[in-house]
């Protein structure tokens, strides 16, 4: 597709899917899951935070991290289980210190505890890690207003590239969309906002679509 | 049925959305040669998928292709052994079928050496064909090892003798993490799923419904649970028949449909079978049904006339009948194990149980409940639709064949 390129660049949509890989590494208690946390690659913590987003899960799980799911359904450890949930890992500027802020809670929890609970054997933690692939699709924007009707069919691939794993990719984890809309100066400074005001961490990537819809439906009607 | 007509019904099943990013997905796949290798073209779950897998992909421009192996009895004696014990039987296999097992490979690889040779890409499904890849030394295709199986505990001298095989793939694939064994390969994780368009799923009018009712005796005018599974211990249906019976003392025009295979090849399964039915045998509200391994249609109404299905499984693989029960607009309570704990989410899809006391009470809420159980329903179809049709397995394997040509990159960008 030819583009004329406005002054302000152009919104190129692009689209990912994700494929899981396991690991091969398993914690059945609290010390398991720490020292393998030590080692893990940092695509592992990743997936266990994000991943959820992109396989598999109910829109409205009790706990948004994979730690804080399986120490609460398997560990029976509530207590450390709000704790994990509560993690947001925007919050942490590389994996790596998201990794420590585990590790110390954990560490916490086990400074406590007497003896750790094990988890059933068919129910250890599973490290999984992932390969993403992204591509492009054909559709180019050239003006805010038109991301309402791209937005509207857009994939959940999509909407996981540009509004959560650009956070990894852009100057102060903006979201791709933001990341745009700073380039038109200061006029859509208040899309910008309502658009930071959508929490990425607690909802499903067809709710988050829904959320950005309404968002662009409202500011530009 | 041409490309068009197909992927245009399952963009009515499972989303514009969904079908236009396996379109784009798929173009840069054009014309690739990608090979699919089982043992058998009917019956069982793998070859339900690739029936409609292959010409999804066709539809999609991949040159993709399926092919069967055959052997003699004492090969599907062999592989059957394999089977069990992958699964954890403790199998010991005589060394002449294991000889017999690599014959059959060798032979069928002969056969199909052109094919397999020029191939981009081969996926052989399970353990049978497993053993041809020794046939292929200079192979220039990406190579990977699809296991259906739960391998988390295999018997180790069987499994130590096929991971001589599984070694030399690309990759492997496993349905879910808890069901793989550690291998140098990369170990891919991609769920089963469902076919919306199989007769055990599609839609069914009213009369077939009805049909149904009068065919087996179940009064449609009283609340019925169903549990379709075969008379195995694992599917503990004699568990169910207690948590019925615990249920019934409150709800008393209850009724409870089993209905499996026939066992007659399974001394095991006679044994469990002849158990349920003394369970039973006093109940006329109890309904044990055989029915044979081609009653797609029974089942899929069946899951349709039930109130609630069950699954009380104390082991399960994926649980692919959680799958068409949830696909059916039915709330599942389903045994918390497997691929069960995967798909059944407490309070929203149904309820996970251990034990038949618990199964009753679930199965006492819902019936008590009837708006929680239509909402919850609902939401399990949504759930399915979502995550658990044919269209998300495809998208995972074309985004395997991505992986297998760019390597270990995490972030792939074409």
């Amino acid at each position: 597709m030819t583009v004329n390129e406005s002054k302000y660049g152009s919104f190129y949509l692009k689209d990912c899917t994700l494929l899981a890989m396991a690991t091969g590494k398993r914690a059945q208690n609290l010390r398991e899951l720490r020292e393998l946390l030590r080692d893990i690659d940092t695509n592992s913590i990743y997936y266990h935070f994000w991943g959820g987003l992109l396989r598999p899960r109910f829109d409205d799980p009790e706990y948004h991290n994979d730690f804080a799911l399986w120490t609460a359904n398997s560990l029976h450890n509530k207590l450390l289980a709000e704790r994990l949930a509560v993690i947001d890992p925007m919050t942490f500027k590389t994996l790596d210190d998201l990794r420590e802020e585990l590790i110390d809670l954990i560490e916490e929890t086990l400074n406590e505890t007497e003896y750790p609970t094990w988890s059933k054997r068919d129910d250890q933690f599973e490290f999984i890690r992932f390969q993403l692939v992204i591509f492009n699709t054909k559709t180019v924007v050239q003006e805010p207003k038109e991301l309402l009707n791209v937005l509207r069919n857009m994939s959940v691939g999509s909407i996981f590239f540009h509004f959560i794993d650009g956070r990894r990719r852009n100057a102060d984890a903006q979201d791709d969309f933001q990341n745009w809309l700073s380039n038109f100066d200061e006029k859509y400074d208040e899309l910008r906002d309502r658009i930071s005001d959508i929490d990425p961490y607690f909802s499903s990537l067809t709710q988050l679509r829904r959320r950005l819809v309404d968002v662009f439906s409202a500011y530009f009607h | 049925m041409n490309s068009e007509n197909t992927l245009a019904q399952y963009e009515e099943v499972a989303g514009r959305d969904v079908i236009e990013q396996l379109r784009q997905l798929a173009a840069p796949l054009k014309g690739m040669r990608l090979v699919h290798v089982n043992s058998t073209r009917l019956g069982g779950g793998v070859a339900e998928i690739l029936l409609k897998m292959v010409p999804l992909m066709q539809d999609l421009g991949i040159a993709a292709s399926w092919e069967v192996i055959t052997g003699d009895p004492v090969f599907y004696e062999c592989t059957k052994s394999f089977h069990n014990a992958i699964q954890g039987d403790h199998v010991n296999i005589p060394g002449s079928h294991l000889k017999e097992y690599e014959k059959t490979n060798r032979h069928n690889a002969e056969g199909l050496k052109d094919k397999l040779n020029d191939a981009d890409i081969v996926i052989i499904h399970d353990p049978q064909p497993a053993a041809m890849i020794t046939s292929f030394p200079g192979r220039k295709g990406k190579w990977v090892w699809r296991c259906h199986i739960d391998a988390s505990r295999p018997y180790r001298p069987v499994w130590k003798y096929l991971r001589e095989f599984v070694v030399r793939y690309d990759a492997s694939i496993f349905s879910l993490s808890g069901f793989a064994q550690r291998l140098p390969n990369p170990t891919y994780l991609i769920p089963p799923s469902i076919d919306p368009f199989h007769e055990k799923n599609i839609p069914l009018d009213q009369e077939e419904l009805r049909h149904v009712h009068a065919q087996f005796g179940i009064d449609p005018e009283r609340p019925m649970i169903l549990q379709v599974s075969r008379y195995d211990r694992f599917k503990d249906p004699v568990g169910v028949i207690r948590a019925y019976q615990l249920a019934k003392d409150f709800v008393p025009s209850l009724q409870l449909v089993l209905a499996g295979g026939s066992a007659t090849d399974d001394p095991e399964g006679e044994a469990v079978l002849r158990e349920v039915r003394t369970e039973a045998e006093d109940d006329l509200d109890i309904k044990v049904l055989l029915l044979p391994g081609d009653a797609h249609r029974t089942i899929n109404a069946l899951q349709r006339i039930a109130d609630i299905v069950l699954q009380k499984s104390i082991k399960e693989g994926f649980g692919l009948t959680v799958t068409e029960a949830m696909w059916k607009n039915k709330p599942v309570i389903g045994g918390d194990t497997g691929g069960i704990r995967l798909q059944v989410i407490n309070h929203h899809t149904g309820f996970l149980v251990n034990t038949p006391e618990g199964a009753a009470l679930r199965i006492r809420y819902l019936l008590h409940n009837r708006d929680k159980t239509e909402e919850m329903g609902r939401k399990a179809k949504e759930f399915v639709r979502e995550n658990f049709l044919i269209t998300r397995q495809l998208r995972e394997y074309l985004t395997l064949i991505y992986a297998l040509l760019y390597g270990s990159r995490e972030w792939i960008e074409l």
